[in-house]
């Protein structure tokens, strides 16, 4: 399948993608490494008349140690984060998950920031993101802000990202606790989460939710039972309290809450 | 839209002008000539139209020609040495039977490929999780997976002539 027609427009700099996009505006969609969106294309379901290819800007991909959090750029691949050093001492669930995300080639290619901006309830990334309260770094027309992970993804494959702005960074608090998991079950070993949980435990628990709702979310009735010292069962059991998880062909509502208290209470446990 | 993109395939530099939506397994097929990269499931799941890109297996049916403008691919057809001798990988094939009807081969060989070069002596569970991404319509996987074993056991391979029985 060879996608719909478009304009092709590479940028060098953050600087030339943020002028493409006041260029082009909603006609034009963002390509970095491209794994998200041109199955998409392929698939007619995106129909973009612009595609700026920001899989160059070199600039945008790195994994800092800046003290108390690590700053990931954007661009930097699924593969650079499953085998960073840094993340794997200071957040090992972020490298971890990382590691689940398709197999080794789509990790090659796909990037932190074009899986986070895809904002899919299904990715892995997401829910690591959500359980380790990131801050995510938005640049557009008129400079930067950071928005806080918690409200980030604001519908379906939609997220606080608007059409004349570009995730640039990802910064990542550093894991203090010990305990952390991330939990993902499906039939195959490439296949999509049917439900996935991502967990940091500690003195501020997070809790990430794959596949439990129409955007990626936290378990926030768990997180509050887990900090108050409830036990892996009594935690388990809420993992799927106040959230609406999807009916598909791989799982209905019922068994997605189930399975959510299945990964939880097994994560819990790791 | 005609883009003019140059891409160095197999040690040859390709410069050709080419539609942006065009995908590279299809340039390398139809615009290079080399048909040892295979179309499959053409959704990224099944891993054999996989070449490296700079060195990492990459699925060519969702990467777009122009992105890699100016940047390094392998194919299938450049594994064998300059005598024409197998790579060690292709020659694990041979000797453990890692291939059945033959059509995932180009991108087994290739993820193998990439898969030795990172890490020269896998456990069997570590080539099986790098080797996920490929799919074997024939269900080989255990002599796939021997075969893999065999290459990283013989890092040389062993010199036989491409056509010469042994």
């Amino acid at each position: 399948m060879i996608p719909a027609k478009f304009d092709y427009k590479p940028a060098e700099s953050k600087e030339e993608a943020l002028s493409l996009l006041a260029e082009y505006g909603d006609e034009a969609k963002l390509l970095a490494g491209g794994h998200s969106l041109l199955p998409l294309m392929k698939l007619r379901l995106a129909t973009p008349e612009v595609l700026i290819d920001i899989g160059a800007i070199e600039d945008l991909s790195y994994i800092e140690d800046k003290g108390d959090v690590v700053a990931i750029g954007a661009l930097t691949k699924h593969r650079q984060v499953e085998q960073s050093d840094i993340l794997k001492e200071h957040i090992p669930l972020l490298a971890h998950t990382a590691s689940h995300v398709g197999d080794p080639q789509v990790r090659n290619r796909g990037t932190i920031g074009g899986s986070l901006c895809h904002g899919d309830p299904a990715s892995d990334l997401p829910a690591a993101i959500l359980a380790t309260r990131a801050t995510l770094v938005i640049s557009g027309p008129s400079g930067e802000r950071q928005v806080e992970s918690d409200a980030f993804f604001t519908d379906f494959w939609e997220t606080e990202v608007q059409e004349d702005e570009l995730l640039t960074e990802i910064i990542v608090p550093k894991y203090t606790g010990e305990s952390w998991a991330y939990q993902k079950f499906n039939r195959r070993s490439q296949d999509w989460a049917i439900v996935g949980c991502a967990l940091q435990a500690g003195d501020n628990p997070g809790i990430g939710m794959v596949n439990m709702g129409s955007t990626p979310v936290r378990a926030a009735d768990a997180e509050n039972a887990l900090k108050s010292g409830g036990s892996p069962k009594e935690v388990s059991e809420l993992a799927d309290s106040g959230l609406t998880p999807p009916t598909d062909i791989h799982g209905n509502e019922s068994y997605r809450r189930d399975l959510a208290k299945v990964l939880l209470q097994r994560a819990l446990e790791n | 839209m005609s883009y003019p993109i140059s891409i160095n395939i197999n040690g040859n530099t390709y410069d050709k002008s080419v539609d942006p939506r065009t995908l590279l397994v299809h340039f390398i097929r139809e615009e290079c000539g080399l048909t040892g990269t295979h179309i499959g499931c053409d959704t990224s799941n099944c891993g054999a139209c996989t070449v490296l890109l700079d060195g990492n297996a990459v699925k060519s049916c969702t990467v777009l020609a122009v992105q890699v403008n100016n940047h390094e691919i392998t194919t299938v057809e450049g594994l064998a040495n300059d005598d024409g001798s197998f790579s060690p990988v292709q020659e694990g094939f041979r000797q453990e039977h890692g291939l059945q009807c033959g059509y995932c081969t180009p991108g087994m060989l290739m993820a193998a490929t990439a898969l030795l070069d990172e890490i020269p002596d896998p456990t069997e569970q570590e080539i099986r999780e790098n080797l996920e991404g490929n799919l074997c319509r024939c269900t080989g996987y255990e002599m796939i997976v021997r075969s893999v074993q065999w290459a990283a056991q013989n890092p040389d391979g062993i010199p036989v002539q491409i056509g010469e029985s042994s």
